[in-house]
């Protein structure tokens, strides 16, 4: 399928489900979905380096506040509308990015990783200790009362995230079929013979870096204005990069649509947790889950698919 | 003589350490030529190939390949300049099926030569070439692990020669295979030969590096101690001290 047949559909898939939302007329639909599809992004993301590549990044967290408190700084010198503090907070991830892969990328293995970690770290204490974007104490930031177009904001977010989702699934899908994708794939497999065959493995890994961070910064960017209140600890939390990396593993690595499905599983589950139970369970939901997919189909779903597929086949 | 050199070394030295692995190693490989590379296990062979190659860089001396000191440049670039190798143990792209482990060298190698992206046809057909010149055009579609050894080690080849070098170096192609096995990669390296490209075989098997070789140098301890005709290297006393000792 062509990619721009593919965006086509996904533009008509990504339309079914806002008109299907509206038709509940229930607003916690658009709030508890908004999270969701924030956690798409955030999965599909992850996946173009972690499952791509195979660098598995600890530091979404880092990412996605990057993105939000580029919308806090923004907000409090000229507030702009969200798609253009959408872009703001990529540019500022994706820099980041990029640097973070120029100084890390040769690292291997849990080196990387550990890295990763040390990133938020270190954001997280800047963050912290400035205050012109609220210090520890936070920033809130007001929602404006009507949205451009739409009129109702929780809808005017919702569609927002829904957009960004369809745009990050099909780059990762275009990344995928591409040359690159190819390169991807050998990094992951074996960077020494991918050099041998002429890949330029530092620079495909810093393009993944780029991309990987612009993703997640893009899906931090609107933050703000859907919880009203940014603070660093739940900004920079554990359960963005938990989530980040448990959906694509959950989904399976391989492919755009592992992290799709793990993202909806996973995302849908924990809200529905928080409702009927606690939100404190979120974590253990996920951490079980892991658990389980690591012995049962380390793969994810799409392996346990691909397996049952090839043993029919003969 | 030295004009038509392809691959020029010149007193090559690594150390990892305090261990001296290369120890100023001259050897130059002309167009054309069939070149054995041999030496007991931790001569250094592999670590002069990686030096040639790019995956360890040397400390002390140069290589110039087709004219050109390639010192310094990255193991991609010399791979795009003609440099192509196998791996001594067989390194596939794991995740990628038969033919699209070859499709990596033509997409980053060939397309990055010529300026050009092949057209999917013409990626089609290099491919069946390559798989059609060491046999495997029938598990084209099949992966890596179904694979057997030998198998295993035909695409390692194929896929160095899908970047189309003007020099190869085989690392040790042929170590565990049967006897028909190694008659097999030998045929495969001949026909290679005759389209021209320039192959240092590093090799255990002393049948197939004297059917091989127009010319043989021997590695011990680092340090090149014989280099000529393969009958003569063979009678040279040094050579038989350092395989049988004294």
């Amino acid at each position: 399928m062509r990619s721009s047949v593919f965006f086509l559909i996904a533009v008509l898939v990504g339309a079914a489900v806002f008109f299907g939302a509206r038709f509940v007329h229930n607003e916690y639909i658009f709030f508890a979905g908004f999270v969701i599809l924030q956690f798409i992004v955030l999965a599909t993301a992850w996946n173009i380096l972690g499952g791509y590549t195979g660098y598995v990044n600890f530091g979404t967290a880092a990412f996605f506040a990057l993105g939000a408190y580029s919308t806090v700084f923004i907000h409090k010198l000229y507030p702009l509308p969200i798609p253009v503090l959408i872009l703001i907070g990529g540019v500022v991830s994706g820099i980041v990015g990029l640097g973070m892969g120029y100084l890390t990328l040769r690292l291997r293995g849990a080196f990387f990783s550990i890295a990763t970690l040390a990133l938020a770290v270190v954001l997280q204490t800047l963050i912290v200790n400035w205050t012109f974007v609220g210090g520890s104490r936070g920033a809130y930031i007001i929602r404006p009362a009507t949205a451009p177009l739409i009129g109702n904001y929780i809808e005017y977010m919702f569609l927002i995230m829904l957009a960004l989702a369809i745009v990050a699934i099909t780059t990762a899908r275009v990344i995928e079929r591409s040359q690159l994708g190819y390169g991807f794939a050998t990094i992951r497999d074996d960077e020494v013979a991918a050099e041998a065959s002429g890949v330029p493995t530092l620079r495909l890994k810093l393009i993944a870096t780029t991309i990987s961070g612009a993703l997640m910064g893009m899906a931090g960017a609107p933050f703000p204005y859907y919880i009203g209140y940014v603070e660093p600890t739940s900004t920079f939390g554990l359960a963005y990069a938990v989530n980040s990396i448990a959906m694509p593993m959950i989904g399976g690595t391989t492919s755009w649509i592992g992290p799709l499905i793990g993202a909806i599983l996973l995302g849908t589950i924990q809200q529905v947790a928080t409702v009927t139970i606690s939100s404190a369970v979120n974590l253990l939901i996920v951490g079980l889950l892991l658990v389980a997919f690591v012995i049962i189909a380390p793969k994810g779903l799409i392996g346990l698919v691909q397996d049952f597929r090839r043993s029919r086949g003969g | 003589m030295m004009a038509q050199a392809l691959l020029d070394i010149v007193g090559l030295s690594k150390r990892f350490g305090g261990f001296v692995a290369l120890d100023g190693v001259d050897l130059n490989v002309k167009q054309g030529e069939r070149l054995g590379l041999i030496g007991p296990n931790g001569s250094g062979k592999s670590t002069l190939v990686n030096c040639i190659c790019g995956t360890l860089h040397n400390e002390g001396g140069s290589v110039k390949f087709d004219g050109k000191k390639i010192d310094g440049l990255i193991a991609h670039q010399r791979t795009r300049l003609g440099l192509a190798r196998s791996f001594q143990l067989p390194r596939p792209f794991v995740g990628l099926s038969i033919a699209d482990n070859l499709r990596v060298p033509l997409i980053y190698t060939v397309h990055a030569r010529e300026g050009r992206r092949f057209t999917r046809a013409e990626m089609e057909d290099h491919c069946g070439e390559f798989l059609r010149l060491v046999g495997l055009a029938d598990k084209a579609k099949k992966f890596p692990r179904d694979l057997s050894m030998v198998e295993l080690r035909k695409l390692e080849l194929a896929r160095a020669m899908a970047a189309e070098p003007k020099l190869l170096i085989a690392d040790e192609a042929m170590a565990g295979l049967s006897h028909s096995e190694v008659d097999d990669i030998l045929a495969l390296l001949a026909r290679l030969s005759e389209r021209g490209i320039t192959i240092i075989l590093i090799e255990h098997i002393m049948r197939a590096v004297m059917a091989f070789s127009q010319r043989v140098a021997v590695l011990v301890s680092g340090k090149k101690i014989a280099d000529g005709l393969p009958q003569d290297v063979m009678r040279d006393p040094e050579v038989e001290r350092a395989y049988l000792g004294q």
